[in-house]
């Protein structure tokens, strides 16, 4: 025991004799900056990736997402058709890449609207309490009290079926989730000596909130946001399957993983590839907010 | 000025005045006092030191001046009066603009005090840009200027800080900048040091008696601290069972202590100026806010009591000029 100590001190004596002054290790970590955090930078590149695919679309995939030929229908991958086709004859390949744009953009828009209203009321009703707290929660309560895709089935059906329907019956519904996190982050935060010393400082509601709690609680929330742009697309698949999704012919990955069900034993990459690439989008998506998580509470990497 | 009060002065104007302040919990079958009828007065520059032992009340009354009171526990009488005003009975925005400028605090602990995900330079411009009006960057010099005046080396870089990469002494000095910056008329520190190594706590100490002076900020210092007090303080309030028992100016209460609790904190404490004096425990425990015993409420601990101290309350009285006393029996200035 004691040996192995007089080693380790002794190897590393040296090499901290030689580094420049620091303030001890929570400073070379915590100032880590944002590219060094290895799930942040991996997260990412994967989404970039996405991104890149998504707005390169027309460039990358190698024909008409729509175009049906009826005389070559559920083909192999070949040189010609790299993911094969499906039962129409579309190219499989050029409709996944089309699908990366229509799905990546409903999933960011869709987490978009409820989670900065989710996170405003969530924060003023955990910070000011009382009344205000009591009404929102109520209003939040009956929101849960509904099961999600019965909710969204139903403000779809009214709303009628399309893009613009999704994203709306989706923030609808998904904004209880962030205004139910940052509420319960907010009551930890508020009672924090910082929020009371900010208080005593006389700095105004709205200053304390934006620049003292909600900076300390959106990390939950940025975090919960980047699962559920991938439920969001999971939910868009599952919309597609009762035919509430994004239309035909307009490729998605949803519909197509459900174009493909029929022929699983026979072609299984028709269901098997947009499956994936929900998989792939949701690793991508996660490794982010991870990594944000880390990013925004240096506090946390003690 | 004929109040019960507070220094010989005539021409008396204190930047803080403190008059028959009440905190308790309001219950049915009778309130619980936790601060009975505390009157002091602070004034402008000058550092008061609120002494007691832990559940004395002084942490109440300062934070009843803060306006920081926990939930349940609440003002029962009294006024605090600054600036021509009381401040329990002002509106809260009034309130709110006077906290900075007018009022600072500084907490125990400087790590929770601290917002985490904050760089401390913009911490501490933070104030200044509320309520001076500064832009931004006026205020960023101010909050360099300040930690360097803080004895902070290197603050421009520490601005870019962390308050969890920064040393307890480091993050203590940070809050004294930010408590600072604005300049506060009064600056209320709530054991400011007990977090803090021995050495460290001196300097800190020092530092904060230098600044207030070059600001002209008057200090309330609450600690349960004689030596602290002895070295910060010009006037003392000693605080038992929720009461003020002995005020006057450190060292005549030092040297000569009057109320008997007082004596007793101060032969309990270690003096390293006569190491070789025993060290006298108080016999006994404070008693509890709920279960007062009749009449003086040092007197089951007291070893000077005397049959008339369980008759009736007794008040504080002028027992020499700038000295008062809870005491129906003060020890006599026999040490």
């Amino acid at each position: 025991m004691t040996e192995v100590l007089i080693t380790e001190t002794a190897v590393r004596a040296p090499q901290l004799t030689r580094r420049p002054f620091r303030l001890g290790r929570n400073r070379s970590r915590a100032l880590r900056p944002w590219y060094r955090i290895t799930t942040l930078m991996i997260g990412l590149t994967l989404v970039a990736f996405l991104v890149l695919v998504a707005v390169l679309a027309p460039v990358i995939a190698t024909h008409d997402p729509i175009a049906q030929n009826l005389t070559a229908i559920l083909q192999p991958p070949s040189a010609q058709h790299w993911l094969g086709t499906d039962k129409v004859g579309r190219d499989v390949f050029s409709r996944l890449v089309y699908g990366t744009r229509i799905d990546l953009r409903v999933g960011f828009l869709a987490v978009l609207i409820p989670f900065v209203v989710g996170s405003a009321l969530g924060a003023v009703s955990g910070y000011f309490g009382g009344v205000i707290d009591a009404v929102i929660m109520r209003i939040v309560d009956v929101f849960f009290a509904f099961p999600f895709y019965v909710l969204v089935i139903a403000l779809v059906y009214v709303l009628g079926s399309g893009e613009r329907a999704i994203y709306l019956a989706i923030a609808a519904v998904s904004w209880v989730s962030y205004c139910r996190i940052v509420r319960a982050e907010v009551l930890v935060a508020k009672n924090q000596d910082y929020v009371v010393a900010a208080r005593l400082g006389g700095l105004s509601h709205s200053r304390i909130i934006g620049g003292h709690i909600l900076r300390n609680v959106i990390a939950q929330a940025v975090v919960y946001a980047m699962s559920d742009i991938v439920l969001d697309i999971l939910a868009i698949v599952t919309l597609g399957y009762l035919g509430l999704g994004i239309q035909p012919p307009a490729p998605d990955w949803g519909g197509m993983i459900i174009d493909g069900q029929p022929f699983i034993t026979t072609q299984w990459w028709l269901a098997t590839v947009p499956g994936l690439a929900v998989v792939f989008t949701g690793l991508a998506l996660s490794l982010t907010g991870d990594g944000l998580a880390d990013l925004l509470a240096p506090e946390r990497r003690k | 000025m004929t109040a019960k009060g507070s220094g010989a002065v005539t021409d008396y104007h204190p930047a803080l005045h403190v008059r028959n302040l009440r905190i308790g919990i309001r219950r049915r079958g009778g309130d619980v006092v936790l601060v009975d009828d505390v009157s002091f007065s602070v004034a402008p520059g000058e550092r008061y030191g609120v002494v007691g032992e832990s559940g004395s009340g002084k942490s109440m009354t300062l934070r009843a001046i803060a306006g920081l009171l926990p939930a349940g526990v609440e003002v029962l009488s009294g006024e605090v009066d600054y600036a021509g005003g009381d401040l329990l009975a002002m509106p809260p925005r009034q309130r709110r603009a006077l906290m900075g400028p007018g009022i600072a605090m500084i907490f125990q602990e400087p790590l929770t005090a601290l917002n985490p995900t904050a760089r401390v330079g913009a911490q501490i411009a933070e104030g200044p840009r509320e309520h001076l009006g500064l832009s931004r960057r006026q205020a960023a010099l101010l909050a360099i200027d300040m930690m360097r005046r803080t004895g902070i080396p290197d603050p421009e870089r520490r601005a870019q800080a962390f308050p969890h990469e920064l040393s307890g002494g480091m993050r203590q000095r940070i809050m004294i900048a930010l408590a600072l910056s604005c300049s506060p008329k009064i600056l209320l520190c709530d054991e400011p040091t007990t977090a803090l190594d021995v050495t460290v706590a001196d300097q800190v100490l020092k530092l904060l008696s230098e600044l207030c002076d070059e600001l002209g900020t008057a200090l309330v210092f609450v600690t349960h601290d004689l030596a602290v007090v002895a070295q910060t303080c010009q006037r003392i309030g000693v605080m038992y069972a929720g009461r003020l028992i002995e005020k006057g100016s450190v060292s005549d209460v030092f040297a000569e202590p009057r109320h008997p609790y007082t004596l007793g904190l101060i032969e309990s404490a270690p003096d390293f100026d006569r190491p070789e004096r025993p060290l006298l425990p108080i016999p006994g425990t404070p008693p509890s806010p709920v279960d007062l015993p009749p009449g003086c409420a040092f007197g089951p601990r007291c070893g000077f009591v005397q049959d008339d101290c369980r008759a009736g309350r007794v008040e504080l009285a002028g027992i020499a000029p700038g000295r008062e006393a809870a005491c129906l029996h003060p020890v006599e200035a026999h040490r």
